[in-house]
C-alpha cells in the first residue's frame, strides 16, 4: 500500500508545480502555508516510508543477526543466495499465480456481481452487505476461519466429506492443493471490495445512454460490452491497479492458513521475507527480499500507471 | 525572579538527594518505590501459569515494593519477536529461554546481564544451588547469562490400549528396525502409529536429532557443529537421513499432519487416533489439555520408552535429547528482577513445582518431590544421561536450526533424499 501511496503522490507532483508556476504571483502568498503544512507530512514520510526503505537497501549488503549494527559487508551475496533459493522461487511464481488468478476470476467476477447489484432489485442492501462483508474482516481473522474450515478432523470439509461417507481431505497439508485453498480464499476476501469499486462506477454512469441503448433495442450482453464495460474503464484500470498491488503484498492472509508451507508450496515474497529473514534472524537476507519486492513493485506501479492509466 | 525562586529549588534538591541517601541505607536490595518486574513466558497450560503466579504473590507478600507482571507470548510468535524486543525499552526483565545457539547469539550482542559475579559470590553459594549441567549448559565464553530452571528429555511415549490391541510390546522396541516393526505391525492394524507435528517442524526434527546421535554419536554432531571434518556430511548423518526416509515411507502419521500444529499433535495423542508420540516430558498433562474431550488418556493408559539404538551406531542408548530450559536475563533487569529468579528457582521453590508435575528440575536436591511416574521416569532417564545434548534447533541458532526442521520435515515427506538435506544443512553452516 505504501508504495501505492507512493507513486500515486508522485503523479501528481507535476500538476502541483504546474499549478505553482502559473500562478506564480499568488506564490508568495502560498509560501508561508507551505512552510507550516509541508514539514510534519515531509517529515512523517521520510522517517516512516524513504529511511526504512534506503535503510533496507544498506542492510541487504550486510550478514546481520538483528542485533547491533550491521558490520560483515558481504556485497551482493544475499541477492545470490535468494536467486538460488528453490522456495523464493516457489514464492515468485505463487506472487504470479494470485495475480493471475485475482484478474481472470475476482475482477470478473466483481464486474458480474457488480452490474447484478447495481439495479434495482428487492434486497440489494442486504447482498452487497454480505458480498462486502469478508473484506472488512482482518485478514488474520479470516485465515483463521478458513483453516477451521479446512481442517480435516473437525472443519467444514471433514463434516461435508462425511455426510457423502468419502476421505477427508486434508488441503491445507497437501503441497499440491494448499495453494489453491489458499487462492480461494484470496478471492474470497477480497473480492467484495473490487465489486463496491465497480458499483460505485456504475453508479456515475450517465443513464440516458443506457435508455438510448434500449430504444435501439440493443440486448443485455450488447449493453454491457459496448456500453458498461468501456464507460467502466477506468474503474477497471483502478481495480487491476489494487488488485495486482495488493497480490504483491499478500502475507496475513496465508500465516494462519499454513504458514507457506507445507515444503513451501504456498510461500509468498512476504511470507518468505518472514520465515526466512526474520524468524531466522537473517535480517540482511530478508532486506534482499524487501528490496526485490520493492523495485517489483515500483516498475509495476509506474509502468502500469503510465501504460494503462495515463488518461484517467 | 532570583533569590527566591533559587532557595527553594535547593532545598529541595538537598531534601531530595538526603531521602536518595538515606533510601539507599534502609532498604539496599529493594528498591525504592514500586519495582515492576516483567516475567515474559510462552506457557498455555492454566495450572502452571497459576503455579507461578502464586509463587510471585508469595514474594510480592515478603517484599511489598515490588510487582511481579507476568506476560504471555505465543511460542511462534515469541521466538519471532524477541531480537526486536530485547533491544527496545518494552524489553521484559527476564525470558523464557532454550539455551543453545540463540541465548548465545543473544549474549554476544550485548542484549543480557552478566550474571557470572552474581552466581559465583560467596565462593557460588548461589550457583551450586543447580545441577552442574545445567549452569555449564547456559555458560557461553566463561559468562552466564540466563538462570537455569528446569531440564528435560524426549521420548516416546506410546497408548497401551492401542499397543495391546496391536498386540505390540513396548519392551521389546530396542533397535530402530524393532521400531519400524512396531510401526508396520500398528498400520496392519488399522492404528495410526504416529502423531507428528508437520506444521510447527520443530516436533518433526527430534527424529533427525536422534537418529543422527544415535548413528554419530556425540563426537560426530560436535564436530559438524564446531564446522570440523565432514561436518554434517560425515556418512553417520546422512545414514541417519535414510532411516529417517524409510519411516516417512511407512506413511506412520496421522491424516494431515504435515499441516497439523503442536497442539494438534498432542490433541491426536491424546484423542487415542494416533498410538505413539515423540515428545517431550510433560506430554501428559500437554495431551490432556489439548485432547478434544479436555480429559485425553488417562495416566496409567501412558507408557513411555526410550529413543531406540540403531545397529552399530556410535551413539548410546542412554544419550538423551531434551531441553535444557532458563530465564534469560535482560540487560535492563532490575536487582528485584534477579533476586525473584533466585527465589523462584530456588531448591525450596522448585521441590513445590516438581511435585506438581510441572518440572524437571534443574536445582539441586529438588527431585525427590517429583510424583508423577512419567515425569519420574523422564527424571530417571535425564538422571543416567551419558550425554544430555540440547534441542538441535536451539543448540544449533536460529539460522542454522530452522534449516534442521526444514529438512527433517522434507526427508520424512519424501520431498528430499538424506544426501541433499544433510548438503543444506551444512551450507547453511557455512554462511554462518
Amino acid at each position: 500500500m505504501t508504495n501505492m501511496t507512493a507513486s500515486l503522490g508522485e503523479a501528481s507532483v507535476p500538476d502541483a508545480a504546474a499549478h505553482v508556476r502559473y500562478k506564480s504571483p499568488t506564490a508568495r502568498g502560498r509560501l508561508p502555508a507551505l512552510i507550516i503544512f509541508l514539514p510534519p507530512a515531509l517529515l512523517l514520510f521520510t522517517l516512516f516510508v524513504i529511511l526504512p526503505m534506503g535503510e533496507a537497501a544498506w542492510y541487504s549488503l550486510y550478514r546481520w543477526n538483528g542485533y547491533g549494527t550491521p558490520t560483515e559487508f558481504v556485497g551482493t551475496r544475499n541477492f545470490q543466495v535468494l536467486f538460488n533459493n528453490a522456495a523464493f522461487s516457489q514464492a515468485l511464481v505463487n506472487n504470479g499465480l494470485i495475480i493471475l488468478v485475482s484478474l481472470l476470476l475476482q475482477v470478473p467476477l466483481a464486474i458480474w456481481l457488480a452490474v447484478m447489484l447495481s439495479r434495482k432489485i428487492a434486497g440489494v442492501v442486504a447482498f452487497r452487505l454480505v458480498f462486502f462483508l469478508p473484506y472488512v474482516l482482518a485478514d488474520v481473522a479470516a485465515g483463521l476461519i478458513w483453516r477451521f474450515v479446512y481442517d480435516g478432523d473437525y472443519g467444514l470439509f471433514a463434516a461435508i466429506a462425511g455426510f457423502f461417507g468419502v476421505a477427508t481431505p486434508y488441503v491445507l497439508a497437501d503441497k499440491d492443493l494448499a495453494i489453491y485453498a489458499v487462492l480461494a480464499v484470496v478471492i474470497w476476501k477480497y473480492f467484495g471490495f473490487h465489486m463496491m469499486l465497480f458499483i460505485a462506477g456504475l453508479q456515475a454512469l450517465d443513464k440516458s445512454i443506457m435508455e438510448a441503448a434500449e430504444i435501439d433495442g440493443a440486448t443485455g450482453w450488447q449493453k454491457f460490452r459496448f456500453i458498461t464495460l468501456p464507460l467502466l474503464g477506468s474503474t477497471v484500470r483502478l481495480s487491476v491497479f489494487f488488485a495486482i498491488i495488493g497480490s504483491l503484498q499478500l502475507f496475513d492472509l496465508i500465516m494462519p492458513l499454513t504458514g507457506g508451507g507445507p515444503s513451501n508450496s504456498t510461500q509468498t515474497m512476504v511470507t518468505f521475507l518472514y520465515t526466512y529473514g526474520v524468524t531466522r534472524m537473517q535480517v540482511g537476507l530478508g532486506s534482499a527480499v524487501g528490496v526485490v519486492l520493492f523495485v517489483i513493485c515500483v516498475t509495476i506501479a509506474f509502468g502500469y500507471k503510465r501504460i494503462f492509466m495515463r488518461h484517467d | 525572579m532570583t533569590d527566591h525562586h533559587r532557595a527553594p529549588v535547593g532545598a529541595w534538591l538537598s531534601t531530595l538527594a538526603a531521602a536518595t541517601a538515606l533510601s539507599a541505607i534502609v532498604c539496599t536490595p529493594a528498591m525504592s518505590a514500586q519495582t515492576v518486574v516483567k516475567w515474559m513466558h510462552v506457557e498455555t497450560v492454566p495450572a502452571y501459569v497459576q503455579a507461578w503466579e502464586e509463587i510471585a504473590q508469595k514474594y510480592e507478600a515478603q517484599h511489598p515494593d515490588v510487582d511481579i507482571q507476568l506476560q504471555f507470548l505465543e511460542n511462534e510468535a515469541f521466538k519471532a519477536k524477541l531480537p526486536t524486543l530485547l533491544q527496545s525499552d518494552a524489553a521484559p526483565d527476564f525470558f523464557y529461554s532454550w539455551g543453545g545457539g540463540v541465548l548465545r547469539q543473544q549474549a554476544q550482542t550485548g542484549a543480557l546481564k552478566d550474571l557470572t559475579e552474581a552466581m559465583n559470590a560467596n565462593g557460588g553459594a548461589w550457583a551450586k544451588t543447580y545441577k552442574p549441567a545445567a549452569v555449564n549448559g547456559f555458560t557461553f565464553d566463561g559468562k552466564i547469562h540466563a538462570v537455569p530452571y528446569r531440564m528435560g528429555t524426549v521420548s516416546f511415549f506410546y497408548n497401551r490400549e492401542l499397543f495391546a490391541k496391536a498386540g505390540v510390546k513396548a519392551d521389546s522396541i530396542k533397535t530402530w528396525d524393532d521400531f519400524l516393526g512396531a510401526v508396520k505391525t500398528l498400520k496392519a492394524a488399522g492404528i495410526t502409529p504416529i502423531a507428528g507435528g508437520g506444521g510447527d517442524k520443530w516436533p518433526l526434527h527430534f527424529y533427525w536429532s536422534y537418529l543422527v546421535m544415535r548413528n554419530g554419536g556425540q563426537k560426530v554432531f560436535e564436530a559438524a557443529k564446531n564446522k570440523e571434518g565432514e561436518g554434517f556430511l560425515d556418512p553417520a548423518v546422512i545414514k541417519a537421513g535414510e532411516q529417517l526416509a524409510a519411516l516417512g515411507k511407512l506413511e506412520p502419521f496421522q491424516n494431515g499432519y504435515l499441516g497439523a500444529t503442536w497442539p494438534q499433535t498432542l490433541g491426536a495423542f491424546g484423542d487415542g487416533r494416533a498410538a505413539m508420540l515423540l515428545g517431550f516430558e510433560n506430554t501428559e498433562p500437554n495431551q490432556r489439555k489439548n485432547a478434544g474431550d479436555g480429559k485425553g488418556l488417562a495416566s496409567d493408559n501412558i507408557g513411555r520408552f526410550a529413543f531406540p539404538t540403531v545397529a552399530g551406531g556410535a551413539g548410546k542408548a542412554t544419550d538423551t535429547l531434551g531441553g535444557l530450559n532458563g530465564w534469560g536475563v535482560t540487560k535492563r533487569a532490575s536487582p528485584a528482577a534477579i533476586d525473584f529468579l533466585r527465589f523462584l528457582t530456588s531448591p525450596e521453590t522448585e521441590r513445590e513445582l516438581a511435585a506438581k508435575g510441572m518440572i524437571i528440575p534443574a536445582a539441586v536436591n529438588a527431585e525427590d518431590a517429583l510424583k508423577d511416574r512419567l515425569v519420574r521416569e523422564s527424571a530417571d532417564q535425564l538422571a543416567a544421561s551419558t550425554w544430555h545434548q540440547n534441542f538441535f534447533d536451539q543448540d544449533l541458532g536460529p539460522s542454522v536450526g530452522r534449516v534442521v526442521n526444514d529438512v527433517s520435515v522434507e526427508i520424512l515427506s519424501g520431498q528430499m533424499t538424506a544426501k541433499d538435506g544433510a548438503q543444506a544443512i551444512q551450507d547453511a553452516i557455512e554462511l554462518e
